[in-house]
């Protein structure tokens, strides 16, 4: 059973040492230096980081919330929670693609001049979509595992909910915060289906990570592609390892 | 002094159906019954963290029912002393104070004199987070004494403890009880622990409340 389930973890080293073999550290080098894979290093970095900063901003007082309070449709806002988790990413794309080019929504945002779709926006708007309902269900669990009781004591010594909140419960939800950010990062870093529907694949515009490794395939550069991946990989694998060095990781997903 | 008049608390399916006591000042009473029997509920709503169906709680002469616990100034010591273990021992016992914005020296102060009545003076460093049981119930009785607050509510404070943490604990308790003119609420199983510290004991039965000398348990 043990040998088994050990496999699996052989299997996934194995996927990744196919793509270092099929590679060289010229061909990862070679890939760093062009124009194309640099702005996409740099696009990555930055809408990774808003998405997981806009992913906390919600997911800390969602997940208080729902983990602290009981009220009517809970369940349901509970499942409504996880639509982005299980839903096909294309079919994500699709439903933004939809939301802001067929819907009156389009019309509200033409009055300010604003375009969304295929532009880099739109990369942190399918980013976020996805990884936000990863950073809300682990706040969800970090408040869960957090007795309330110090709230409450914290509310008998003088506080009020905000500071009880502020004072007490955030200090011990610092590695449940650090899990989510993370988390968030690592998903939006990952993230391509909802990308290539609503902000295109358009190179040196809406080009991240992930849609570089598809653009290098279909032009047949398949080397540049893996070396993409590579990089792609040690860096979601580095954020991984540092949650699990500093984070708790009985809250990963 | 607290009186509690026509209490109602409803939580979930359990009711409790008017209730009235009262707890001179001075008092050391313990709240005895059953598991269930709603004496926690009870000491919950005194300290505003539960809200009544109906009913009014008053505190020497003012009424407090639709207070906020910050308001009420009750001290309050859960069963597992619930510290805020990303602080040190210092900083739980000086939270209160530092929520009434008093100066740093005056928390110092006042830190290292509940740390001496208590015997926890070697802990102040520590973070509260790997304290024993006894340490963390000490802590928790010095942070809920802080602010001078009138009145103590304890629930079941010693239920987690060792036989001789337990001895050490009802000796404090007695000392805290003898130099501090405070009024206890004491939650407990423990018949031993009503014998050893109860001025007066309140026994929830069926709903209602019987008063008994301790000794008559």
């Amino acid at each position: 059973m043990g040998v088994i389930a050990f496999t699996y973890v052989i299997f996934l080293l194995v996927l990744i040492l196919a793509d270092m073999s099929y590679t060289s550290p010229n061909e990862i080098i070679n890939a760093l230096k062009s124009e194309e894979i640099q702005y996409s290093i740099k696009l990555s970095l930055i809408s990774c980081t808003i998405t997981m900063i806009l992913s906390l901003i919600v997911a800390i007082p969602l997940g208080y919330f729902m983990a602290r309070y009981e009220f009517r449709f809970k369940k349901f806002i509970d499942a409504v929670l996880d639509i982005p988790i299980i839903l096909p990413p294309l079919v994500i794309g699709l439903s933004l693609l939809i939301l802001f080019n067929q819907t009156p929504l389009k019309g509200f945002l033409d009055l300010f001049g604003i375009s969304v779709s295929f532009t880099v926006v739109s990369v942190i708007i399918a980013q976020f979509t996805v990884a936000c309902a990863f950073a809300i269900r682990t706040m969800y669990i970090t408040f869960l595992q957090i007795n309330n009781r110090q709230e409450q004591v914290a509310l008998t010594l003088g506080c009020n909910q905000r500071q009880s909140f502020f004072y007490v419960l955030l200090p011990q939800a610092k590695n449940g915060i650090l899990t989510a950010g993370a988390l968030a990062w690592a998903r939006a870093l990952g993230e391509f289906g909802p990308l290539l529907i609503f902000s295109g694949s358009t190179r040196m515009r809406t080009e991240v990570l992930s849609v570089s490794v598809y653009l290098e395939i279909t032009t047949g550069k398949i080397e540049a592609a893996v070396a993409v991946s590579i990089i792609m990989i040690i860096s979601g694998f580095a954020v991984l390892m540092i949650v699990r060095m500093f984070g708790d990781s009985k809250k990963m997903l | 002094m607290i009186e509690c008049l026509d209490l109602n608390i409803t939580q979930g399916d359990f009711n409790l159906t008017n209730l009235n006591f009262k707890v001179e000042k001075g008092d050391y009473i313990v709240l005895m019954g059953k598991t269930g029997c709603g004496k926690t509920t009870v000491l919950e709503s005194i300290c505003g963290l539960r809200k009544l169906k109906s009913g009014e709680i008053w505190l020497n002469g003012k009424e407090i029912t639709s207070l906020v616990p910050a308001l009420r100034e009750i001290g309050y010591v859960p069963q597992d002393g619930a510290l805020f273990e990303t602080m040190t021992v210092a900083q739980n016992i000086g939270f209160a104070l530092k929520i009434r914005k008093w100066g740093k020296s005056k928390i110092e102060e006042r830190t290292k004199e509940l740390a001496d009545l208590l015997h926890i003076s070697y802990l102040l460093e520590r973070k509260a987070q790997g304290l024993s049981g006894g340490e963390k119930q000490r802590v928790a009785l010095a942070r809920a004494l802080s602010f001078y607050p009138d009145v103590l509510c304890l629930d079941e404070p010693l239920s987690a403890l060792d036989e001789d943490t337990k001895e050490q604990m009802y000796d404090l308790l007695i000392e805290l009880k003898e130099n501090l003119d405070i009024t206890i609420v004491h939650v407990s199983h423990s018949k031993m622990e009503a014998v050893k510290l109860a001025s007066r004991v309140l026994l929830f039965k069926e709903g209602s409340i019987k008063e008994l000398n301790p000794l008559e348990i």
